[in-house]
């Protein structure tokens, strides 16, 4: 099984969490000076394969093989030291530390007297940013004052610096602006020219049929295929990942869509949200794409009252509000699931129950005491209905799983009754089955009259689920798109339309 | 087939609101254990010192700690939105001077009890204020207002006592339906305080501010205007405090015990509120009170130092702390 030329192979790779599969006998390798794309929606596994490779998690079951000796890794000092590097989604650098510091950290080169020579490490810190093309970066500057990308060549090189035969780089592209994601795939070329394996993870699909010599997909924790890039298209590489063809995915609910229930007009916020008008009708969902930094959360985060409107009108029926606090959006009817649930959704040491009264726990008073009988039967009844897996409604809500979480946060929101819910990255991080519960769930509320707006980062999720897609780019709406006109390649246009200056 | 769907029917609405005696534990957990703590110390202790169960006794336990367990509702549910405060003590020392120095000055006695409970409102609305929308961390606040409450007592009072209190000032000293009136304004704050938490709207958004402040905000709860009235409130509590413990004696010393606020945080920590905030009860803190007396008075009797209270004290708060912290783990 193992294959002569390649430098890191995996073979039956298998991992459990809590006595859940999340990795279950998948296969891998990496040649010298080929880029290895690996594909797969949220949790089909990737990053616990990943990680296992760089030695940040020991596999249940599988070998090990480099250059062609087993090997077994008990931490990442294991992994570097046979030349394997990642650089991670979040980059870990130190920003109190220059750049130098930075790269060399555990590994300085040290002057005969056993003391740090620092001036080898700035020398060799240069050395290496030079081969990355990076002559405008200095090395004594804080990595507090660099860019994303700016930080990502420092983790690059720092990975270089240790001699890395292997580089895993984890959705290096997801937080970077167009012109970077250009140089980065440069400098990817470059490293493979060089004989550096790399391990590519990236949902862009046009990425990775401009770098990716080989590609492989996974899916709920299983290995579906490894393929050369010639040999697969667009529409394979979806229908490995997701198992079934986009229109099953996504059950669009015939709603009728009625009268306008929310009009905004030329809404401004900072940077993030330029001159926005649309309308948005009852049953109806509204898509809003952009790329991660485009302004979509801020635009929510605005009509939701979070970062009030600076200029700019919001109505709802027909009737001018003024939007100052998250409390105000709740009582005029709008609800906001926010993209991170930890963070902003729930109380995570709370019980169930409270976290669904929790938006509408005055209303649930009767003089000033909580009526506890009817908060608990309102609690029972979202279990039930959104189908929430839990023990009991007293289970503290931080113990459940990513995607019943979700349908918590949802169910507080569903006890205001929203007029408009706002849904801002709605399945991330959330298994593929709870996704189809929360797009079915989507379905009942449209069809009930609720308007929605929803955020995604996931085209297919975005053009499968909406009536209409609003694109979003830096900060203005590039693109406006009934559902029967949303076709990939039109909203991919819009989302970098102002960069490339052409207007949708 | 049918016994198929009736399965998934049943496991579909599984879930229940728990057990009686489980939600018990699960919600006074710390309370219980806090409780049975001090029920096995007296039965320990009575045996080898049947004394310790006399009334004297007994009204020196309940009464003369009263004030402490009335300050630490307050400082209960500080604690509970994520906030401290380690200026209390201060506040009641310079409380306890304002109403005394009223009482001598013939001002009419309830004026005298009110004003400290007023006055506590008025500089704790400062206090929150400040940390509220000038975001500025509690325990810095707290820490200036520390200093500013004790050095300007001492200043103006330049340390001397109030004597000569008028006898009818002195509530601390009398009895109601022959109960200590320390005792009852003990047992009734914390009662109503507790229902207070549990039950109200108000209540349950402490703890979720506490839990998750963000959240909260993006839930609608109002986290500022909420912080600044629990500080209000928390003032009023250390008024009431006050008058407890300006009355108890025939003076009043402008040296309020040292570390009456640690003391007071204490309690509360021990009583099972977070000191990460979203979780605890004014139960908890009156019964921490009530153990911490129980344990000054055991060691008299059994003839240990009671400069040993302090370490057992300290001994108490890692361990709870340390459960606390071991018990999130766990969720996380």
């Amino acid at each position: 099984m193992s294959n002569p030329t390649a430098y890191v192979s995996l073979t039956g790779m298998s991992k459990s969490f809590g006595g859940v599969k999340v990795l279950k006998e998948v296969d891998f390798d990496v040649r010298p000076g080929e880029v290895h794309a690996l594909l797969g929606e949220n949790g089909a596994g990737k990053s616990t394969l990943i990680k296992m490779m760089s030695g940040l998690y020991t596999p249940d079951a599988g070998t090990i093989m480099v250059g062609g000796k087993e090997v077994k890794f008990s931490s990442t000092r294991d992994a570097a030291a046979v030349g394997i590097a990642t650089v991670y989604q979040e980059l870990l650098l130190f920003p109190e530390l220059s750049v130098a510091e930075n790269v060399f950290l555990g590994n300085y080169p040290r002057t005969a007297l056993g003391i740090i020579d620092w001036a080898e490490v700035r020398r060799r810190t240069r050395d290496l940013l030079d081969q990355l093309d990076t002559y405008d970066l200095d090395v004594d500057a804080k990595v507090l004052s660099l860019s994303v990308a700016q930080r990502q060549r420092v983790e690059i090189a720092k990975a270089l610096s240790k001699n890395a035969r292997i580089l895993i780089m984890d959705e290096p592209t997801a937080s970077l602006v167009e012109s970077d994601v250009q140089r980065l795939m440069m400098i990817v070329r470059q490293l493979r020219e060089r004989g550096v394996g790399i391990v590519y993870v990236s949902h862009r699909m046009s990425e990775i049929f401009a770098l990716a010599d080989r590609v492989t997909v996974l899916r709920d924790g299983a290995h579906v295929a490894t393929r050369d890039i010639g040999e697969v298209d667009e529409n394979q590489l979806v229908s490995m990942m997701v198992g079934r063809s986009i229109e099953s995915l996504f059950p669009k609910a015939d709603a009728t869509i009625g009268e306008t229930v929310l009009r905004v007009t030329n809404l401004n916020h900072g940077r993030h949200v330029r001159d926005i008008s649309f309308d948005l009708r009852r049953g109806e969902i509204l898509g809003i794409a952009g790329l991660v930094g485009s302004g979509r959360t801020e635009l929510a985060l605005t009509l939701f009252g979070m970062t009030p409107a600076t200029s700019g009108e919001i109505a709802m029926d027909g009737k001018v509000v003024r939007i100052g606090s998250p409390r105000q959006a709740r009582d005029l009817g709008i609800a906001y699931v926010p993209e991170d649930r930890g963070q902003q959704g729930l109380v995570k040491s709370m019980a169930i129950r409270k976290n669904v009264s929790m938006a509408t726990i005055e209303r649930l008073s009767s003089g000033i005491f909580i009526k506890a009988g009817e908060e608990a039967q309102r609690a029972l009844d979202a279990v039930k209905r959104l189908s929430i897996r839990c023990r009991n409604i007293g289970q503290p809500v931080g113990e459940l799983s990513g995607g019943n979480q979700q349908k918590v946060v949802i169910a507080k929101w569903l006890e205001t009754m929203p007029k408009v819910l706002i849904l801002d990255e709605p399945t991330r991080g959330v298994d593929v089955g709870a996704k189809a519960e929360i797009h079915t769930i989507m379905g009942e509320l449209v069809k009930q009259g609720v308007a929605i707006i929803m955020i995604s980062s996931e085209l297919p999720e975005v053009l499968g689920m909406s009536d209409r897609v609003l694109v979003i780019s830096g900060g203005r709406i590039t693109g406006e798109i009934a559902r029967a006109e949303a076709t990939p390649e039109r909203v991919g246009a819009a989302m970098t339309a102002h960069r490339t200056g052409e207007a949708a | 087939m049918t016994t198929t769907v009736e399965a998934t029917a049943r496991s579909r609405s599984a879930p229940q609101r728990p057990g009686f005696f489980k939600r018990l534990f699960a919600e006074y957990g710390q309370e219980i254990v806090v409780l049975a703590a001090i029920v096995v110390l007296f039965a320990v202790v009575t045996m080898v010192n049947p004394r310790f169960i006399s009334a004297n006794n007994l009204t020196t336990i309940f009464s003369g700690n009263a004030y402490i367990a009335v300050a630490a509702i307050g400082m209960a549910m500080v604690i509970v939105t994520g906030n401290i405060d380690v200026s209390v003590g201060a506040l009641i020392g310079v409380l306890a001077t304002i109403s005394g120095t009223l009482a001598v000055a013939g001002y009419p006695i309830w004026f005298a009890w009110l004003a400290p409970v007023l006055v506590g409102m008025a500089i704790n609305a400062i206090i929150g204020i400040l940390v509220a929308y000038a975001r500025i961390p509690s325990i810095v606040v707290t820490l200036g207002a520390l200093s500013i409450l004790r050095g300007g007592l001492i200043s103006v009072t330049g340390g001397t006592w109030i004597t000569d209190l008028p006898s009818a000032y002195l509530i601390a000293q009398k009895q109601v339906l022959g109960l200590p009136v320390p005792l009852v304004f003990m047992v009734v704050l914390t009662a109503l305080a507790a229902l207070w938490m549990r039950y109200t709207a108000f209540g349950r958004s402490l703890y979720a501010i506490g839990g998750n402040a963000e959240a909260a905000l993006a839930t609608g709860i109002p986290i500022a205007r909420r912080i600044v009235a629990v500080f209000v409130i928390h003032g009023a509590f250390a008024g009431l405090a006050t008058i407890l413990f300006a009355t108890q004696l025939q003076v009043i010393q402008s040296t309020v015990p040292p570390n009456l606020e640690l003391t007071v945080i204490t309690a509360a920590v021990i009583g099972g509120v977070s000191i990460l905030g979203g979780s605890g009860t004014v139960i908890g803190s009156t019964l921490a009170t009530i153990l911490f007396a129980t344990i000054g008075s055991a060691l008299i009797f059994v003839n240990v130092s009671a400069y040993w209270l302090r370490a057992v004290i300290g001994l108490l708060i890692l361990a709870t702390v340390l459960a606390d912290m071991l018990r999130r783990r766990g969720r996380s």
